[in-house]
């Protein structure tokens, strides 16, 4: 049941994202660069003598030595073509903090300034720009590198247990190369309603850096909690982020993620999140893409325990030549679980959408009972946007549908405005603005939805009060 | 305040109006009837700027100005106001903030100071009572999931809002039962005033019962081919379009042949 949609008005072209670093390489030179950063890492890793993390890294370069960079002749990445990533020699980023990056920080607030937060600077821990005062009782937030050292026999329990790297080469690179990233414990029965917004701030310097953020977020037995994951950089950098989240949902656990990538322009934003969820526990992720030059967002959850809900919503808005592929995926393992999905893009300029959104019933998810949705609105001519769902039911008990529509702004509903007095560009501004709200009204933290809303609102009415503070 | 002088106006390559001429000034209140496809909807829609409108010939003169000129908003800025025929349903914008922008925006070419939440809630208050809208619409996205009725009532409800110099009421008794009618006519027949035009386009006389018009105007294959006071409505609704065409044949005989 598997179908897919391409729209523009332009006959079918290859485009490769532009204004990257001029040096570039061949392929298999790409592939040698991370193994020389792997090498260097080693060095360090040999000091805290992590025996299985050393193993899972040294399995996970040599998928990756294995994989390569994948190409457009994959059907998983027939729509986004990253050999502009694999072309260009990045170096592994280093901690590198001033003014501009502190400012940006502070203005990162999300609306929530006085929220939980943990910081990394090029995927490193800053503890300077951190606030993890005032945390619930036995509830751990901290650098993922120091859980490592401290917590260690606890996280190899989790990591890298969920994100498969065996047929995905940047998981791979990441499990290989990851440095740091956040590590978020919500133990067993605590509900805590204040999110815990994990920042992650790059810059390039004097080159292109890449840098490969690794979280472990753990929601206990019958808790809640909230995650904002966030992504930003210092306009016009090149630079390259690889990010893994892995996300486990014990028992009963309900659990919200937020992630919000807002990269600089010309950055390539390559990001998994992945979720496990247990009996009885009820998930949603808010998908929120507006930056970079080329983006692949993965958002996959296996409902792997009876009754498990989960619901994946996101909206994409691209401008210009970004080139912006969401992918996601949804396992019913067990019987008697529910998902629903609804994401929605905006593509104006030349840019370039893709949704790919697969669910899967395995035969012995009885009962299950899944919806997908996904909705484009074309502003431009030359905007395009390929949408593809999946739907592969081996169980025959089930209650499963999907659509995808591409359109562009309702004549009628312009015309009905204008009749009012209300200005064509106020007009198209408006319902644009009306179709992004459906996926912002969903959003339940308050602060954040009135953030988002007023993010829209700058990106729509070109109003440029309103992007300051955000 | 509107004069259209031999107006033509093709759709998609026909020819739908083929020589309009009509004057209206302020307070007075038009009908224009006709059979359908006479095009009294494709006049409402040339004079409120509607994009796939092509107009061929004529002029429309407003307030002095040249209102083919105008964009569709310019003209809702000028005083124009169109009823829909069919109200359009928008999904995500709400009503409330809908007519505000609206309402700002048309203030604002006026020279007028822009309304605040605390005012602007304050006139909708006052306006709703014209058509008994029920406030509970208002939270809602503009027409999404409203009934027949509340499309029209809302229609005039935002013509109550916007205030405009000359409204245009396209077969707005159109879909409507006798009880929801009574409610736009009532509401239409409040906004009468010594300042506004209004011109009311509709395919049957009975709306003319509730807003009784000064002249009544039939149009027939593109052209106002009789006018006339109140009576004619009536006369109309007796004899049937049929008459009407049968006098125009023995007026042009040689024309078919």
């Amino acid at each position: 049941m598997a179908g897919s949609k391409r729209r523009s008005r332009r006959p079918n072209r290859r485009r490769t994202a532009k204004g990257h670093a001029a040096v570039t390489m061949s392929i298999p030179e790409a592939k040698n660069v991370y193994q020389d950063h792997f090498s260097q890492a080693e060095k360090d890793w040999a000091h805290n003598g992590q025996a299985w993390s050393r193993k899972i890294r040294e399995a996970a370069m040599s998928r990756f030595a294995e994989l390569g960079f994948p190409t457009v002749r994959e059907e998983e990445w027939k729509y986004t073509n990253v050999g502009p990533i694999a072309k260009i020699p990045f170096r592994p980023a280093r901690y590198e903090i001033d003014s501009s990056i502190s400012d940006l920080a502070a203005r990162l607030t999300l609306g929530m300034p006085e929220a939980i937060r943990i910081v990394f600077v090029n995927g490193y821990y800053s503890a300077e720009l951190s606030s993890l005062r005032r945390l619930p009782q036995g509830m751990k937030v901290s650098s993922l590198a120091a859980a490592i050292r401290q917590e260690a026999g606890w996280v190899e329990s989790h990591l890298a247990r969920h994100a498969g790297y065996q047929d995905h080469a940047f998981v791979a690179l990441n499990t290989a190369l990851m440095k740091d990233g956040a590590f978020v414990f919500f133990p067993e029965g605590s509900i805590v309603k204040e999110p815990i917004h994990l920042l992650f701030i790059s810059t390039a310097g004097k080159g292109a850096t890449v840098s490969h953020p690794r979280n472990l977020i753990v929601i206990g037995k019958g808790s809640e909690g909230t995650i904002v994951e966030s992504y930003a950089g210092l306009e016009d950098e090149v630079y390259f982020t690889n990010a893994v989240t892995e996300i486990v949902l014990e028992e009963g656990a309900v659990g919200e993620h937020y992630k919000l990538q807002r990269e600089s322009r010309r950055a390539f934003h390559i990001a998994t999140l992945q979720a496990c969820q247990d009996r009885s526990s009820s998930f949603s992720s808010h998908s929120i893409a507006l930056g970079g030059a080329l983006v692949r967002n993965e958002v996959n959850a296996v409902l792997d325990g009876e009754g498990g809900q989960c619901a994946l919503n996101g909206l994409y808005l691209a401008g210009g030549e970004q080139h912006v592929d969401n992918h996601t995926r949804i396992d019913h393992v067990k019987p008697h679980c529910t998902s629903r999905e609804l994401y929605k893009g905006v593509l104006d300029g030349k840019s370039r959408g893709v949704f790919n959104g697969k669910i899967y019933v395995h035969p012995s998810a009885w009962k299950s009972d899944a919806r997908q949705t996904n909705k484009n609105l074309l502003l431009s001519q030359d905007a395009w946007v390929d949408t593809k769902p999946q739907l592969e039911i081996y169980n025959n008990d089930v209650k499963c549908s999907h659509g995808s529509t591409i359109g562009q702004l309702d004549q009628d509903s312009i015309f009905y405005l204008r009749s009012r007095g209300i200005g064509v560009e106020v007009a198209r501004d408006l319902l644009t603005y009306a179709f992004a709200g459906d996926v912002i009204s969903r959003l339940r933290v308050e602060a954040i939805r009135a953030q988002m809303d007023k993010l829209l609102i700058a990106k729509f009415q070109r109003d440029s009060q309103a992007k300051d503070g955000i | 305040m509107l004069e259209i002088r031999n107006l033509h106006a093709k759709v998609a390559e026909t020819e739908i109006l083929r020589g309009i001429d009509l004057t209206v000034n302020a307070g007075e209140v038009h009908a224009v009837m006709g059979p359908n496809g006479s095009g009294k909807s494709t006049l409402a829609h040339v004079l409120s700027g509607r994009e796939n409108y092509q107009v061929t010939g004529g002029e429309v003169i407003y307030e002095g100005k040249n209102l083919l000129k105008m964009a569709p908003e310019e003209r809702a800025r000028e005083g124009i106001f169109l009823a829909f025929q069919y109200p359009v349903e928008i999904p995500g914008v709400n009503t409330t903030y809908f007519l505000k922008a609206a309402l700002n925006a048309v203030r604002k070419h006026r020279g007028i100071e822009e309304l605040d939440a605390m005012d602007f809630l304050a006139l909708i208050k006052e306006k709703m009572k014209v058509v008994e809208m029920d406030q509970e619409l208002l939270n809602r996205p503009v027409n999404e999931g409203f009934s027949g009725g509340e499309k029209k009532r809302n229609e005039i409800f935002q013509m109550a809002v916007l205030d405009p110099k000359l409204a245009i009421l396209d077969e707005t008794d159109s879909g409507l039962d006798i009880d929801a009618l009574r409610v736009v006519a009532n509401g239409v027949n409040v906004l009468r005033s010594k300042e506004r035009a209004m011109i009311v386009i509709t395919h049957y006389q009975r709306l003319l019962s509730y807003i009784v018009p000064d002249f009544v105007h039939v149009l027939f294959d593109g052209r106002i081919v009789k006018s006339g006071d109140k009576q004619l409505a009536l006369e109309l609704e007796d004899k049937g379009y049929g008459w009407i065409e049968a006098q125009i044949q023995k007026a042009q005989p040689a024309a078919n042949s």
